[in-house]
């Protein structure tokens, strides 16, 4: 029997996830990603002076984690395959570019999406202290996924421009960078000069914090999961794009 | 059966693949030779739906590799040069992950896998993470990866490059053992590989094809083919040769640095008998006396760096 489509996306997946595990890099990864997020929340996010029984301290530094630490999760998933040369054996089995390219972008999310639910102590922190709207931390944790996959998939697709890792990670870092600020002056005085409005306007509304700002304080707006799930499904589309062109080289 | 119409690859303004038309049938074992660059990998990777042909079409078992990749990548087994693998997997590992990709589950996986491992020998190295491994292993998982399906097509760039004597021995009688009724393609630009173990040899050069047929017949066109070769003890090698010269089927006389005497037959001739007469004539010490079957190596030189032959003379040849 030969494995449908889903399944060889789970088959790839697997392998992915695994390979996190096989280096020091899932565990260093995590123990970063927690610890950065522990120090953010308590000391610059004044979690017990706020006095408020909710994770927004916690939640508001998850744009700047993650613009540092997702480019490094992000950055071997292609690069690696074509220095290595494994790339060759990979689009020589029966499977199709998407199903690669999602596979590996999947793993790559569900890392994340484990390394963020490692941060269950705090939900139960403020679930001791006090008493959370747990359906508001549930959205915003939803929220914290979903950019975190827009940057999995800005960082997958430049990860693919280059075999090599650390210009990988660095592209990937500023692009990401221009996505999590492009409604904010430092990115929109590049345009406002001399775009038309309704460009200025476009590039403002793609802005991930805006987008995230909402989720993080428990607002589900459909159109903010639909944004975030559009932006991977556009990047992941150019992914497939690159990795065909670049596969060559 | 793989057929191969009017295959072109250009990478820019250079072109690595210039309309090669070939087929192979089931059974046949096809010996891919070249220099390097000639587009050797360029030509396989295209087979195996890894790069996309600038212009023709390549069908694996009726199945167009451009038009149904997937379908066609089931059929092939395929080892890349170099044999790239995930270095951080252990062996079993990746050829589990193989294994599925293939569409073998449960006991069937298993022993498919059981199998590969004896094929190819790795058992020592099961529990090993790839990048740790000596090429000569390296190269061996990519062989056992390429063959686990037991598939009907088999391309194989380079399976031998890097491997000791013994290895590469043990993959010549792999091979051998896989060629009934299969597809395999194997390129090299070993010649002895060729003889040994394919059935036919294509010669490509800058991406177009030079040459086609059956080993022993390319060897033929070699200008060794008939020759005769012969070492006589307690006597100058020069003066030998010299003798042999006067004679009149011999068109050209070549003394190697160990002291053994060639004597090429002028058109055709059939000289062995001719030399033999002299040697007994002269009553010299033959220790050796024997009819060369041509020199594959100086027909690759002569059909790669054009000496002599123009392209149209191969195909007429041909």
């Amino acid at each position: 029997m030969n494995p449908s489509a889903l399944q060889m996306t789970g088959i790839i997946l697997r392998r992915e996830l695994a390979s996190y595990f096989a280096t020091p890099l899932a565990y260093v990864f995590i123990i970063i990603f927690l610890a950065l997020a522990g120090v953010f929340t308590f000391y610059m996010g004044n979690f017990f002076e706020r006095g408020q029984a909710d994770l927004l301290p916690f939640f508001s530094f998850h744009p700047w984690l993650y613009l540092f630490l997702v480019p490094a999760i992000a950055m071997r998933l292609w690069a690696e395959e074509r220095k290595s040369g494994s790339i060759e054996l990979l689009l020589t089995l029966p499977i199709t570019m998407w199903q690669a390219v999602l596979g590996k972008f999947l793993a790559a999310w569900l890392f994340c999406g484990l390394a963020l639910s490692l941060t269950f102590p705090m939900w139960i922190t403020v679930a001791w202290l006090g008493e959370p709207d747990h359906g508001a931390i549930a959205a915003g944790y939803l929220g914290s996924w979903l950019m975190a996959g827009g940057f999995l998939a800005i960082g997958s697709c430049m990860s693919a421009v280059t075999k090599n890792q650390v210009i990988a990670f660095i592209v990937g870092l500023v692009v990401c960078f221009l996505f999590l600020l492009s409604g904010f002056p430092i990115v929109m005085d590049a345009f406002s000069s001399w775009a038309p409005s309704v460009l200025v306007e476009a590039v403002a509304s793609l802005s991930f914090m805006t987008h995230f700002e909402a989720l993080s304080k428990g607002v589900i707006d459909l159109r903010d999961v639909l944004y975030f799930l559009a932006v991977m499904a556009a990047w992941l589309y150019a992914n497939t794009l690159i990795v065909e062109m670049k596969k060559a080289d | 059966m793989i057929e191969i119409n009017h295959l072109s690859k250009h990478f820019g303004a250079f072109t690595a693949v210039d309309d090669l038309s070939f087929t192979v049938q089931p059974g046949e074992v096809l010996g891919f030779l070249g220099p390097n660059g000639a587009g050797k990998s360029t030509t396989m990777k295209m087979i195996t739906g890894f790069l996309t042909p600038s212009s023709g079409s390549v069908k694996v078992c009726g199945h167009d590799v451009s038009a149904a990749p997937v379908t066609a990548k089931r059929l092939i087994g395929y080892l890349p040069e170099g044999a790239p693998a995930y270095g951080d997997m252990t062996v079993m590992a990746f050829l589990e992950f193989i294994a599925k990709v293939r569409g073998l589950t449960g006991a069937e996986a298993a022993a498919r896998i059981a199998a590969v491992i004896d094929q190819v020998n790795l058992h020592k190295v099961v529990n090993k993470q790839i990048e740790n491994l000596s090429k000569g292993y390296g190269r061996r998982v990519g062989l056992a990866q390429a063959i686990l399906h037991d598939p009907q097509v088999l391309i194989l760039d380079e399976p031998t490059d890097g491997l000791d004597p013994n290895q590469k021995h043990e993959v010549r009688k792999l091979i051998e053992s896989m060629a009934k009724d299969k597809i395999i393609v194997v390129s090299t630009h070993i010649l002895e590989e060729v003889e040994a173990v394919c059935s036919r040899a294509v010669i490509i050069a800058d991406g177009k094809l030079l040459a086609d047929g059956k080993p022993q017949d390319l060897a033929a066109r070699s200008k060794y083919h008939n020759a005769v070769s012969l070492s006589v003890a307690e006597l100058e090698p020069q003066v030998v040769a010299a003798a042999i010269a006067a004679l009149d089927t011999v068109a050209e006389v070549e003394v190697s640095a160990a002291g053994r005497v060639t004597a090429l037959p002028a058109a055709q001739a059939e000289i062995y008998n001719d030399v033999k007469a002299l040697a007994e004539k002269h009553g010299w010490a033959l220790q050796e006396l024997y009819v060369e079957q041509g020199r594959l190596d100086q027909v690759f030189r002569k059909i790669t760096l054009g000496e002599e032959l123009s392209r149209e003379n191969v195909q007429e040849a041909a």
